[in-house]
């Protein structure tokens, strides 16, 4: 039974906050859900808030990072899009999509920040 | 030994139980979805004090199979009443290499009649380089170049329309060729008679045009450059394709209106990203 108390602390500990924890996840994927609905159907402003909604209630959501990602830059707010996905990016390296979208947006980002130093 | 077994068995599954868990929290298994995005990109230019432009007219040279200058100012007038909000201005196009032509004799004139002498045809001697009757190339455009400083006249155009943006510049469009190795794709059949296609190296004469205009951005209130831009494109065909000159304008200037406009107006980019659930 000794050897076992570690094991059964940690999940005492998890069984303990997992609720609290998967209530805010819970609340944060269906924002992330209406956000991707709404921005189905081109309500992108809508989209934003409820994304912003998403990273605040979980902000170790990188799925919703990336969504707000998309609608900052649709709505030509490329340095918020930026740090949106440098965040993404952040908590999820390695997600291939993510990465995707980074580069696609960093090709247009690169070509108006080459217009500023030229003007 | 079973009680040992009965142990160890009770903690394989609570640590199974503990990962399905935080599989579960951490919410594996996401959606995708493919959206369509545009994106706006800013104009290079604050044209917010004009209503109205003026495509007034353009230097141009090489190929004669068209008139470049024409076309040019035709097409971009074209493109700024569909794409801009600014009010275009329907104005005679005017022949800026004549004008060139007759600023840079009033010089000459003005030179040598300030030291009292009578008026010499050549310029070496009163410090005006003379313009190329015939513009050719890059380097016969260069001198022309002065038109456009000339605040004085532009301020004058402006004046006479209103004040608008003015737009003007150079455009040269001549006949290029080259030859040499290039990359082909060729198909081939294998013995199974299966369709590959490989790139190959072939040795190919081509011909085709170059197009290499400069817009240049002028405030019709002052007659100040407010910015210029050089762009330039060429295309080639292969020798034995017979492309008229114009069709090969057309699709030059195709791919260096976008940025023209972009100058002018805020711009939209559209792509795809993919949201995720």
């Amino acid at each position: 039974m000794k050897r076992h108390l570690p094991l059964l602390l940690i999940a005492a500990f998890l069984f303990s906050t997992t609720p609290a924890f998967a209530d805010k996840r819970d609340e944060a994927r269906s924002q992330v859900d209406f956000g991707i609905n709404v921005a189905q159907r081109g309500l992108w402003r809508e989209a934003i808030y409820r994304w912003e909604k998403a990273v605040e209630l979980d902000p170790s959501y990188a799925a919703a990072y990336n969504d707000l990602a998309i609608a900052y830059e649709h709505e030509g707010q490329l340095e918020k899009a930026r740090k949106a996905y440098d965040k993404a990016l952040a908590l999820e390296p390695n997600n291939t999509q993510i990465r995707q979208n980074y580069d696609l947006f960093k090709e247009i980002n690169d070509r108006v920040a080459q217009q500023k130093d030229k003007r | 030994m079973t009680a040992w077994l009965s142990r160890r068995t009770n903690a394989r599954l609570a640590l199974a139980g503990l990962t399905f868990v935080c599989a579960a929290a951490a919410g594996c298994g996401a959606s995708l979805y493919e959206v369509p995005v545009e994106t706006p990109i800013p104009a290079k230019l604050d044209v917010s004090p004009f209503q109205r432009v003026l495509v007034v007219g353009f230097v141009a040279g090489g190929a004669d199979e068209i008139d470049t200058n024409q076309e040019t100012v035709r097409l971009l007038r074209s493109q700024l009443r569909s794409k801009s909000e600014l009010r275009v201005i329907d104005a005679d196009v005017m022949q800026l290499a004549e004008v060139a032509q007759e600023q840079n004799k009033a010089a000459v004139n003005d030179n040598s009649s300030g030291e009292g002498l009578t008026i010499r045809t050549s310029t070496e001697n009163s410090g005006v380089t003379a313009l190329p009757q015939k513009i050719k190339d890059e380097k016969d455009l260069e001198p022309y170049d002065r038109l456009f400083a000339n605040t004085a006249y532009w301020k004058r155009i402006g004046e006479e329309y209103q004040n608008p943006l003015i737009v003007t510049g150079s455009v040269l469009f001549t006949p290029r060729s080259s030859s040499g190795l290039v990359t082909r794709e060729t198909e081939v059949y294998d013995g199974l008679g299966r369709r590959r296609v490989i790139p190959q190296r072939v040795y190919m004469e081509r011909k085709g045009f170059m197009l290499r205009p400069k817009f240049v951005f002028i405030d019709g209130r002052t007659g100040a450059t407010i910015y210029s831009e050089t762009r330039r494109e060429e295309v080639l065909y292969n020798a034995q394709q017979e492309t008229p000159a114009l069709s090969s304008y057309f699709e030059l200037m195709d791919r260096i209106v976008p940025d023209f406009l972009g100058a002018l107006s805020t711009q939209k980019i559209k792509g795809t990203r993919v949201l995720i659930k």
